[in-house]
């Protein structure tokens, strides 16, 4: 009989062969190793060199970590006890520095009776951002608020509101917001758009007429939109837009007024110079997020806009913004501003900073989100089109949610490099975490020498929070996955 | 013949042309940059005509009918469709869009979708159907097309044939008077053409105005009552398909259908 098919004789196979497990070096960890580690001499060489760069790294570094002292009350008393138990000569850390200091190190300045303030602002961000960011499941969207909400409680509970009553009625608004979350989450999306205005609130302080009045510019703006949507989309919009900024400019000030004199309702105010540390880059950081986002979106539409005016409106500002350096942004926002502004105006140096690292990041998103754009073939507009659905309709549902997903990754380290930026606003006199407080911290005898320690304690701090965003957004992006199943 | 044959019976009671006028061109002229693409065109177009047109690439006839719902701007002449004129007014562009349906080569599914999503998208948002009435009417298309079953999944998980079904399915939800095709089957492994032209087949029964670029020529001698071929921009022959396959008038229908039909 044939065994195997050779030239010329035909053949017909009588047996199917049966499955046989890989030989040992074909599989496994062998195999992972073999290809990964040692795949030939100069792999070989460079996995050696580099196991040694590691160790050399762990052999330098693990003497001054094991030697770590964490209370002192000064990097002298630090020195005694390391050459105390170590030996004379020897060196360590002193982390005594942030055990003391900390707080400095989170939040400024900011008076320490009120640290409750930014810290229920941050824990109610989770509530505002949770049908936006993790809303797909009510698994995953309770367990996220809960840690939150337990998270907020316990750091509550050591601050202290100042009074029981105001513990109280944070406790149950917080039980009452996890209801409504659980229930109808769609619902806490007014939240999202009132929390921009309740944390600015929490954050500075001052009257309650403040925010609120702020926040009824949305109100006219609304109410613009619908009374003008019968002359067109784009009368609809230009009037959406112009009528809160008069109200901002001309009428919010005097309703104000009347309102604070008539009812005045008011927490203790704070400073934007009390401002510093992690309170202040979270601050920066938060807002140019939030603004920045749709800004961008909006140059990337005008960008690849056919009307003229639009398109080189766009292009130019982008160009102009990616052109110039953040720090000439900043200079700009703090100095030269005074110069065209009416004498006297008090334009808080805080929202300053915020509108220019907006429009900066904003000019890259804008960029991120085009490419996005080009990625998508021309077959969806068609498509979209050819259904009936005007250019709103189509960018909103249609292009825009799949132009987004592509530009994930862009958008993300966008975000993220715009949140380390916010240790430039040193420059402009604002007390950043990196330099500011630490500057502001080593001044003091006590602590006068300590190089490493707040350093590696703020980056620690940072690569936490980008860290977080970065897997974030792979999980986003293997959850808007649909190309299989 | 090359392509597959159409072996189901067909049913022509309801394929009656009427006279109400669907489409009306009259000297239609376009131009790609200074590229003359389409010439002096005039095509009228009854209620319940089905229409194959058919040319050599290149010879306009995707841009014919993509002209139709304004995918692409003719500069002169007049294109009238249900007594819309298509000018570069957008609510008439909208309007004219909204009541003429279009299947494309590669489906232009919404990838991000659900079908059943790609296929309440339109009505829920241009029509203002509410969602549950939009979602019914969805499987009602869904299961026309035979893959209610598929609903839930996206246009990734589909094969190709399945695909261009959701895509007539999706068309069909914003039910249009007129059915444009370009070339629903050229993309498709042959056998998967099968089924998307028994679904146009089904649809063509139910008395929808139809024009369809494609090479599928048994699909055009079983269902078409008219066949209009294109050459360089211009229409060159139209007759009825039994005529025009048996009997071509001009060189270039003679050369054109002996390329095709002459394996």
């Amino acid at each position: 009989m044939n065994t195997r098919p050779g030239a010329g004789q035909p053949y017909v196979r009588d047996q199917m062969l049966a499955e046989k497990a890989p030989p040992i070096l074909a599989a496994g960890p062998l195999k992972w190793a073999r290809e990964n580690l040692f795949a030939g001499p100069v792999n070989s060489a460079l996995t050696v060199l580099g196991v040694l760069v590691v160790l050399w790294g762990v052999q330098a570094a693990y003497p001054w970590l094991r030697h770590s002292v964490w209370t002192a009350s000064s990097l002298g008393e630090c020195r005694a006890i390391i050459a105390a138990s170590w030996g004379e000569g020897a060196s360590g850390a002193c982390w005594a520095i942030i055990n003391e200091r900390w707080t400095q190190f989170i939040y400024g300045f900011y008076p320490s009776h009120l640290y409750w303030r930014p810290v229920l602002a941050l824990g109610l961000l989770f509530f505002a951002l949770a049908p936006l960011l993790f809303g797909e499941t009510v698994r995953i969207r309770m367990a996220v608020l809960g840690v939150v909400t337990l998270l907020l409680v316990a750091a509550l509970v050591q601050l202290g509101t100042g009074s029981g009553l105001s513990d109280l009625a944070l406790l149950v608004a917080l039980v009452a917001a996890l209801w409504v979350m659980w229930k109808t989450p769609s619902r806490m999306l007014w939240f999202a758009v009132l929390y921009p205005f309740l944390a600015f609130w929490l954050m500075w302080g001052g009257s309650i007429w403040l925010p609120l009045v702020a926040l009824a510019g949305l109100g006219v703006g609304w109410l613009a939109l619908r009374a003008t949507l019968g002359f067109g989309g784009l009368v609809a919009i230009v009037a959406a837009i112009v009528a809160p900024l008069i109200w901002w400019l001309f009428v919010a000030g005097h309703v104000f007024a009347w309102l604070d004199a008539s009812l005045p309702v008011a927490i203790e105010a704070v400073r934007s110079d009390k401002f510093g540390g992690f309170v202040l880059s979270l601050t920066i950081g938060i807002s140019g997020i939030a603004m920045s986002l749709p800004l961008g979106i909006l140059l990337a539409l005008g960008r690849r806009s056919d009307m003229f005016l639009v398109k080189t409106l766009s292009v130019g500002f982008i160009e102009f913004i990616r052109g110039v350096p953040l720090i000439a942004l900043l200079f700009t926002a703090s100095l030269l501003l005074n110069y065209f502004l009416p004498p006297g105006t008090n334009f808080d140096i805080i929202l300053r900073v915020v509108i220019m690292v907006t429009l900066f990041a904003a000019a890259y998103i804008a960029e991120v989100v085009r490419g996005g754009l080009a990625a998508l073939p021309r077959g969806q507009f068609e498509a979209a089109d050819a259904l009936g659905m005007d250019y709103w309709q189509a960018q909103r549902l249609i292009v825009l949610p799949q132009a987004l997903k592509i530009s994930i990754p862009g958008i993300v380290s966008t975000f993220i490099g715009l949140f380390k930026d916010t240790t430039l606003v040193v420059f402009v006199g604002l007390l950043d975490p990196l330099k500011g407080i630490t500057d502001a911290v080593r001044a003091a005898p006590d602590w006068k020498g300590v190089y490493w320690e707040p350093y590696l304690f703020v980056g620690a701090i940072f690569f936490i929070f980008n860290f977080s965003m970065s897997r974030y957004s792979m999980y986003l992006e293997r959850k808007l996955k649909t190309d299989h199943s | 013949m090359p392509n597959t044959a159409i072996d189901r019976k067909i049913d022509r009671s309801q394929m009656q042309v009427s006279d109400e006028i669907a489409i009306e061109i009259t000297g239609m002229n376009k131009w790609f940059g200074t590229f003359h693409v389409l010439r002096d065109i005039d095509l009228v177009v009854q209620r319940g005509e089905r229409i194959v047109i058919a040319g050599p690439s290149g010879s306009g006839k995707s841009t014919l009918i993509r002209c139709i719902n304004r995918l692409e701007e003719h500069q002169t002449g007049r294109i009238v469709v249900d007594g819309t004129e298509l000018t570069s007014d957008l609510k008439n562009i909208d309007k004219v869009r909204s009541e003429v349906g279009m299947v494309f080569q590669h489906f232009n599914l919404f990838p991000h979708l659900t079908i059943l999503e790609n296929c309440t998208l339109a009505p829920i948002w241009v029509r203002k159907t509410p969602k549950k009435e939009a979602e019914a009417i969805a499987m009602q298309y869904l299961e026309k097309v035979r893959i209610p079953e598929q609903a839930h999944k996206f246009p990734g998980q589909l094969s190709g044939g399945q695909q261009q079904r959701v895509a007539i399915a999706r068309s069909l939800c914003m039910r249009p008077r007129i059915m444009l095709f370009d070339e629903p089957t050229s993309a498709l492994d042959p056998e998967m053409i099968k089924e998307v032209l028994d679904t146009m087949i089904e649809l063509a029964q139910e008395g929808m105005t139809m024009l369809v670029v494609t090479h599928e020529m048994g699909f055009a001698q079983a269902v078409a009552n008219r066949v209009i071929f294109m050459d360089q921009g211009q229409i060159v022959e139209q007759n009825e398909p039994r005529e025009f396959f048996n009997n071509p008038k001009s060189e270039r229908t003679k050369l054109f259908l002996s390329q095709i039909l002459g394996h």
